[in-house]
């Protein structure tokens, strides 16, 4: 079963990391990536800019509304997931574990995929 | 990251707004200060017990509040309360918390905390300092170092700043639409000031704590001002402008210019940035002095060598920005990308009606010695950088003129 983990924290307090500090977790997460793809569980995970380089398309009318950046009022921003290819959602949150464990705070969503289109480009390229 | 690290990013984080809405109830800088000091002294104490609050800045402000209130009622009465027992344990706050802080006050909270920085009245060297301390909470030594200054002369600056502040009177109503965004005007200008500085800046490491510090306040900015583009152009081209700062400088702290610096190393991720901010800031159709010189480092930093650059277009963008904010500095920006494109004989015309009053400008002399360097005109050209060694803003920049000299004139004469 695929499932995504969804990463959530206060972007503001994220981005007030130190460079080392920022530095030191990334390489524990490194660590906990490098052990979940081992194990055949990890697939694709992304880390996002932050929310002031985002952009929202709003279809409340049409042609839907470009806005600068999500203006929810929320606490917590999504700022990236990870893809998991496990058996059920006590494999996912276990690993979800793992990736709180090196983490200093926030939420992490474990969200099961319905549909999961994987990176066609190069399959279409060679066909056209 | 430990207890400590975390909690001390938090308390960073939540500072402008938390300082911000304490000087709206205090109407006083120390006040607000000493209340948000408490109240961080409490939370080092109280979070790794209770764990983090879910909303730092609000259980700042209000246990800064109280602390401070309870402050005054204290020397009134002059006997000891059990000041901890009496507020520190907030667990049953947490709940009405959110109704009590008023959140539509934050914008104009830390726009008024920024823009005091910035009064008027304030030299350039004084609302840095004072932003520094007051809105990103660095300690006076750590200020002190990135200024080259003592920490006692530091701290004289500061205080001096902060009673010219308070005699200022700004006032506390929430600022018209027109006012707001004056005030937003000033704290960019001292935003990128404070980037600016750290190109003089003690070593290495301050230089990064100000570049930093600067672009952190420029996305506070942004997520309080989300739709206005010349904030995304203040904070890509500082973005912009930062991700070439490993290869700014080589292993003995000389000055590496831009078309020599190895662009393996300027950062990627940063430059991704500032040109996903650069995109947005376009689409308002709005331009601004800081979307283009945004542009301008955007420019460069898609030249993958720098024979790629796009002169014409600097020079283009230099053009417009004359238009827009014209002044002497603008121009020699301009003659630089004039030269390349037109030939140094151009610049040198360009920058002719200039000279007087850039005549204590290090970058005009240096400019002007380099386009005689390209003409062969020798004799001028180490004149004038000889002028320009005199004129160096920091031992950095003497000595790269320095070199300059002794590569290409050292049988000048």
């Amino acid at each position: 079963m695929l499932y995504a983990i969804l990463c959530y924290h206060d972007e503001n307090l994220v981005w007030s990391w130190s460079k080392e500090e920022d530095a030191a977790l990334m390489g524990k997460i490194g660590g906990v990536r490098a052990k979940l793809t081992a194990e055949g569980k990890l697939g694709a995970s992304l880390r996002l800019m932050p929310t002031t380089a985002a952009t929202t398309l709003r279809k409340t009318q049409e042609p839907p509304l470009v806005i600068d950046g999500p203006f929810a009022e929320t606490k917590e921003q999504l700022l990236g997931f990870y893809i998991l290819d496990v058996e059920n959602l006590e494999a996912a949150l276990e690993a979800a574990r793992q990736i709180a464990a090196v983490n200093p705070g926030g939420a992490f969503e474990i969200r099961p995929i319905a549909v999961f289109n994987p990176d066609e480009r190069q399959a279409t390229a060679i066909k056209t | 990251m430990n207890d400590l690290a975390w909690i001390n990013a938090a308390l960073a984080a939540a500072r402008p707004q938390a300082v911000g809405a304490l000087l709206r109830y205090f109407r006083d800088l120390d006040r607000a200060e000493e209340a948000f000091q408490e109240a961080a002294l409490r939370a080092l104490k109280n979070w790794p017990k209770n764990g983090p609050p879910r909303d730092p800045a609000a259980w700042l402000i209000l246990v800064g509040r109280n602390a401070a209130l309870d402050g005054v009622r204290k020397d009134a009465r002059n006997v000891a309360l059990p000041v901890d027992d009496a507020i520190s344990d907030l667990d049953d706050v947490e709940t009405p918390l959110a109704e009590r802080l008023d959140g539509s006050h934050y914008r104009d909270d830390v726009l008024r905390l920024l823009f005091i920085c910035c009064h008027p009245d304030l030299p350039a060297t004084q609302q840095i300092a004072l932003a520094l301390r007051i809105v990103s909470g660095l300690s006076v030594k750590q200020i002190a170092r990135a200024f080259l200054v003592s920490e006692a002369a530091m701290e004289q600056r500061i205080t001096r700043a902060k009673s010219r502040v308070a005699r200022a009177d700004v006032p506390f109503e929430a600022p018209g639409p027109a006012e707001r965004s004056e005030r937003l005007a000033a704290v960019m200008a001292m935003v990128y000031l404070i980037f600016n500085e750290s190109y003089s800046a003690g070593d290495a490491e301050a230089r990064a704590a100000l570049c930093d510090e600067a672009i952190r306040l420029s996305r506070l900015l942004q997520r309080l001002f989300q739709t206005e583009p010349e904030v995304m152009g203040l904070t890509a081209l500082m973005l912009l402008q930062h991700a070439r700062g490993a290869a700014r400088f080589d292993d003995e702290g000389d000055i590496i210019l831009l078309e020599d610096q190895d662009r393996k190393l300027w950062n990627r991720e940063l430059i991704g940035e500032g040109l996903a901010l650069m995109d947005k800031a376009m689409r308002h159709n709005r331009p601004g002095p800081y979307q283009v010189q945004a542009a301008v480092a955007a420019t460069h930093a898609r030249a993958e060598a720098a024979g790629d650059t796009d002169w014409a277009g600097i020079d283009a963008l230099y053009a417009a920005l004359e238009r827009m904010q014209p002044s002497p500095v603008v121009t020699l920006n301009r003659a630089v990308a004039t030269g390349k494109v037109n030939g140094p004989e151009a610049a040198l015309a360009m920058i002719a009606p200039l000279e007087e009053r850039l005549s204590g400008y290090f970058h005009f002399f240096g400019a002007r010695g380099a386009f005689h360097l390209q003409l062969g005109r020798k004799a001028e050209a180490r004149q004038d950088f000889n002028r320009a060694i005199a004129l160096a803003n920091s031992p950095a920049e003497a000595a790269h003129i320095r070199r300059h000299l002794d590569q290409h004139l050292r049988d000048a004469d």
